[in-house]
């Protein structure tokens, strides 16, 4: 915890105690940021969600097992629940038929909540972004908190972007994160499958732009 | 009827490839001597030879006789593969439907045209061949083609309500950009514009003019859970007779069926597989499955790339054996091409493709025992060997996963110094001894022996009638490889057996894959040897190319691959890119038996029987 405590080595450290700390507590009591002491206890114990969506996934599985050892990190804990889950990984193509499920899980998810996308499809829909079912990345959707390249990344690569998670959490403090202010809703409504997926944050401009006529529709792509 | 329709179906074969120069006519498929038999049978009215290979049986109505015919009187008991193509130009939809014994041999061909409107049905062939009841949905839905007599005709690869029928030459996707790859405005110039910026939604979506999604009420599942409801038993009969004799048609003893959905977010469905049970108690009455969660339009795609562009799309159909995909879909376009690979092309697609099995037999039981509750221990043994003998991948083809090794008529890489030295220390020192391990920690298992004997048992003329394929076929006593049954590369050169096993259950299905491993690992120690014999740095049959011309033709190209028979059904009309692209894939078929294996059992019973069905996802959505 020393090393938590502050970045100065150790000796530096112990000229800095405090007088207003009794002299029997000397030498025994760390004193630190909340916002440290916090953000390094989530940092270090991160559940993902286990929720493979495609080829990613594999090499998700290859992570956690015994070769990478993502439990180094203290990630090792991935359950299927959303209630439980900190981090949901997106790791695979995104279609229009999952999505409803994955917003639905997301939801699902307490805060405070991260998402990875894993790979080139969860990004940007990959090498299939052309296809009719696709999604063009699940950052239409919901936010993305890291994302990570590759077809698919690397087990090292998905190792990269937890550290990389643990360094955008390293830097939130407890004042300013969503989940403690008051009137913010971050749950996002669950696309439907109508004739096409149909976000429905755009609801009112899907129903006013298919009714108008002809060139109306077409000048947003100019 | 007979003369008149015999005309225009020979002269149908010409304007048949659209992009196709019409200097030839088409050539009409060799007649073989089972083709002439069925023509003997329903006369020359009904059946000629098709363009480039089957039969063309000009009343679609008559199919199921023909099916029929092949079945009873010619021993063509296993449907291999049914889809259909768009040919616009005929206005036809073509349906196209490979039959093959199981006791060996080439599959035959038979075809039907019908007209593109959707007015016209066909009779479905799920009462002669019960495998073709997911294979037509899937027509179904890519196609818009009604089939009568099919017992549950659903989209499947979509959900109802959506708009077209994605698999027609005239429907276009959102992102369209051209018919062909490489697009004219982005080569040889380069320039490109994102497809975000190209649609009026900046997004992947459009919608009818008469849509409204604040009024629009969404009902997916409406149909899947009506149709379970039909066939609830309507007097609610208690399964146990005794009991019932005890209560007296007491109302209060009688069990309510319910619902229940595993998946698409489920630990146990191997990706996102939706499994839509009914259940009395824990007893499972009526199961259906729910696809499509990853169907990344594979197909459609494919249709529109290179020939070359779409081998690494096949190394993520099956995710885990991407390399036996690779062949499957090379040796096709080989043949389509007319070219031969080299010695060494073939002792390293061998190589390859075995050393894929076996990882991902470790896979699969790793994960069978997952299921069984074994949660993750046995896996992470069996994925450590995995991650050697995928090291060996990495060092040829750069990649661990998506190789995408295989080029036409040979391999894009040699082997590296070291591959061989560590290839034969695996195998014959480190996966044998993996092997024993896992036989001896498990197949004597007393948990393992109680959970899977007798579970999910499907006797052999049930599973040859669902197109079951793969160690789920062997395990039920049908001694049926593609390897053995249909040769091809150069596996008629190894000294190898088919394990074949009788049980027909999860157990035996499990066992049947520790046996192949070992075979694998026979098929292995011969190739490691016998590639010293060949040209090193000889992987190319004739120059490498990247854009290549494919005569027009049709090809059914199929390889045993860990899961079962793979199949690449290919329609080349001369262009650079193939005009239909259809993949048989072996997890998707062998779902369809899943309904009858389970039904009966409990409800963890299921998870298990699916993991012994070692289904990939990617695969079976495609």
């Amino acid at each position: 915890m020393s090393e938590l405590a502050t970045d100065k080595p150790p000796e530096e450290a112990e000229i800095k105690n405090d007088p207003r700390v009794p002299a029997e507590l000397n030498n025994n009591v760390f004193i630190t940021t909340l916002d440290k002491i916090y953000n390094w206890g989530r940092k270090r114990s991160m559940w993902p969600m286990l929720f493979g969506l495609a080829c990613c996934a594999i090499e998700m599985i290859c992570t956690a097992a015994s070769r990478h050892d993502l439990a180094r990190f203290g990630w090792e804990l991935m359950r299927p629940s959303p209630r439980q889950a900190d981090l949901m990984i997106v790791s695979g193509t995104v279609t229009k038929k999952m999505v409803p499920q994955i917003v639905r899980l997301y939801n699902q998810m307490p805060e405070p909540r991260y998402v990875i996308a894993m790979g080139a499809c969860a990004t940007s829909g990959g090498p299939f972004k052309e296809g009719y079912n696709v999604v063009s990345g699940i950052d239409k959707f919901i936010p993305v908190d890291v994302y990570i390249t590759g077809c698919p990344p690397r087990p090292e690569a998905l190792l990269h972007g937890f550290v990389k998670l643990q360094e955008k959490i390293e830097r939130q403090s407890v004042r300013t994160v969503r989940w403690y202010r008051k009137g913010v809703e971050v749950s996002v409504p669950v696309p439907i499958l109508g004739p096409d997926l149909t976000d429905l944050r755009r609801a009112q401009e899907i129903a006013d732009r298919v009714k108008a006529p002809q060139p109306a529709a077409e000048t947003p792509a100019a | 009827m007979a003369e008149t329709t015999t005309a225009p179906a020979k002269a149908a074969p010409a304007p048949a490839k659209p992009h196709a120069e019409k200097k030839q006519p088409v050539p009409l498929a060799p007649m073989t001597p089972e083709m002439a038999a069925v023509q003997e049978r329903f006369g020359e009215g009904l059946i000629q030879s098709a363009p480039f290979e089957g039969l063309l049986v000009s009343d679609a109505a008559q199919s199921l006789e023909v099916a029929r015919f092949l079945r009873d009187e010619l021993g063509y008991d296993m449907l291999s593969n049914e889809t259909a193509a768009d040919y616009i130009k005929d206005g036809a939809i073509e349906l196209v439907h490979y039959v093959s014994r199981t006791s060996g041999g080439r599959p035959l061909c038979f075809k039907t045209r019908i007209p593109r409107d959707e007015s016209v049905a066909v009779p479905s062939l799920v009462p002669v061949y019960p495998g073709a009841e997911f294979q037509e949905r899937e027509i179904h839905d890519m196609y818009g083609v009604r089939f009568t007599g099919h017992p549950d005709l659903r989209r499947i690869l979509m959900w109802e309500g959506f708009n077209g029928w994605p698999l027609r030459k005239d429907w276009r996707e959102v992102y369209y950009e051209g018919d062909t790859k490489p697009f004219d405005s982005r080569w040889p110039g380069g320039n490109h514009q994102m497809a975000e910026e190209r649609v009026p939604w900046a997004d992947n979506v459009a919608y009818p003019a008469e849509y409204d999604p604040g009024t629009y009420q969404p009902d997916p599942d409406g149909s899947i859970y009506a149709s379970m409801m039909e066939n609830a038993p309507t007097d609610q009969a208690p399964l146990e007779a005794g009991v019932d004799d005890i209560l007296s048609q007491s109302a209060a003893m009688k069990t309510d069926q319910l619902i229940i959905n595993m998946g698409p977010q489920h630990p146990s469905t191997h990706g996102v597989l939706r499994m839509v049970v009914k259940v009395d108690g824990e007893t499972i009455t009526d199961l259906k499955l729910v696809l499509g969660y990853l169907h990344r339009n594979h197909e459609k795609i494919g249709e529109r790339n290179t020939w070359l562009h779409n081998m690494p799309y096949t190394d993520r159909l099956d995710y885990i054996c991407g390399l036996a995909n690779e062949m499957g879909y090379a040796m096709g376009v080989e043949r389509l091409l007319g070219i031969t690979p080299t010695e060494r092309v073939e002792y390293l697609r061998v190589i390859m493709a075995e050393l894929t099995r076996i990882q991902s037999h470790f896979w699969a039981i790793g994960f069978l025992l997952n299921d069984l509750g074994a949660f993750y221990t046995p896996a992470l043994y069996f994925i450590t060997e995995r991650d050697l003998i995928i090291d060996l991948f990495e060092t040829v083809t750069g990649s661990r996963m998506m190789c995408n090794y295989m080029r036409f008529g040979g391999v894009s890489r040699d082997l590296t110094p070291e591959y061989l030295t560590r290839a034969r220390e695996l195998v014959h020192e480190r996966i044998p001894r993996a092997i024993d391990q896992l036989d001896r920690l498990l197949a004597e298992n007393e948990i393992v022996k109680a959970r899977t004997i007798g579970v999910g048992y499907m006797p052999a003329e049930r599973s040859i009638a669902y197109s079951l394929t793969g160690p789920c076929l062997r395990a039920a006593g049908v001694p049926f490889d593609i390897r053995r049954a249909d040769p091809y590369s150069i596996y008629d050169r190894f000294d190898f057996d088919i394990p074949v096993l009788y049980g027909g259950d999860v157990y035996d299905r499990f066992r049947v894959r520790v046996l192949e491993m070992r075979q694998s690992l026979r098929i292995l120690e011969q190739a490691l040897a016998q590639i010293e014999r060949t040209k090193p740095g000889d992987i190319q049959a004739g120059k490498k190319a990247y854009n290549h011309r494919v005569p027009a033709g049709q090809v059914y190209s199929r390889v045993e691959t860990p899961k079962g028979e793979l199949g690449f059904y290919l329609v080349s009309d001369g262009a650079q890119n193939p005009y239909r692209y259809h993949v048989r894939s072996s997890s998707f078929i062998n779902l369809n038996s899943m309904r009858e294996m389970t039904v009966g059992q409990k409800v963890a019973d299921a998870v298990v029987i699916l993991g012994s069905l070692d289904i990939v996802l990617g695969e079976v959505d495609r």
